[in-house]
């Protein structure tokens, strides 16, 4: 597993049925490109998260995969409909099999 | 025919920068977009590509694609040393088809996203982001 982690996501707490709200993610990552080298000249192997998704109550709101190219500490910002209470999921999926999960409910105001 | 100094220093000049060349070429932007949508016709109507004209660090270079009706945007970077930058695909839950992220250029290139709508049809945009220090290491 990859040191230091650290998922964070932003929903906010409460909606009104079927609105749409703007959800951000932030996970600490060093998204090694497999391209930079050490100062031995060892080409530094790439270990990168290479896939996230976000699920509200199951059903799927965005799956992204992502290369090399996706930058330190990948950040995304979508839109999701809510429709009813209930929960998102979180999931990053690390190139060294590990997987980072976050879930956050959200109230129907 | 006898060489000076100064025109040998010149012809191997020229030819030092003769073979640093092609390895600048980058790929090419129709050549990328009909890779994604396997030869058909991409229009460019509806998606639409925010990138900053000038990123002053390659590393960090903050990106937003919005294409109401898509099920799924590819974002490319024709200059990278790997095209490839990220996929999304949309679910049902999604609250529109728009997605903001940070991406690394290896240096002054076009980022292309290319739309696959619902009905099968592609849009795509490009747009050339100068940057000033690249951000691919090496």
């Amino acid at each position: 597993m990859a040191k230091g982690v650290k998922p964070r996501v932003k929903v906010p707490k409460t909606a009104a049925a079927g609105e749409t709200v703007t959800i951000k993610t932030l996970i600490s990552h060093k998204m090694e490109t497999g391209r930079r080298k050490d100062g031995d000249g060892n080409v530094i192997p790439r270990s990168i998260i290479n896939r996230f998704t976000c699920a509200f109550n199951g059903k799927n709101v965005v799956d992204v995969n992502m290369e090399p190219a996706i930058s330190v500490n990948p950040y995304f910002q979508f839109e999701a409909t809510v429709p009813e209470a209930g929960e998102f999921v979180f999931t990053w999926y690390d190139d060294d099999g590990s997987v980072y999960e976050k879930k956050k409910s959200i109230k129907i105001a | 025919m006898n060489f000076t100094r100064r025109e040998t220093m010149a012809v191997s000049g020229a030819a030092l920068v003769a073979s640093v060349l092609p390895i600048k070429l980058m790929a090419s932007t129709p050549d990328l977009i009909s890779g994604i949508t396997g030869g058909a016709e991409a229009s460019d109507a509806g998606i639409n590509l925010t990138a900053p004209e000038i990123a002053e660090n390659g590393n960090t270079v903050p990106i937003s694609i919005d294409a109401p009706g898509a099920v799924a945007i590819t974002v490319l970077a024709a200059g990278n040393p790997t095209p490839g930058v990220a996929k999304f695909n949309f679910g049902a839950g999604s609250g529109s088809q728009s997605c903001t992220t940070r991406i690394r250029l290896a240096g002054t290139q076009d980022v292309i996203a290319v739309a696959e709508m619902a009905d099968g049809s592609f849009s795509a945009a490009h747009q050339t982001v100068k940057v000033t220090i690249g951000g691919c290491g090496g």
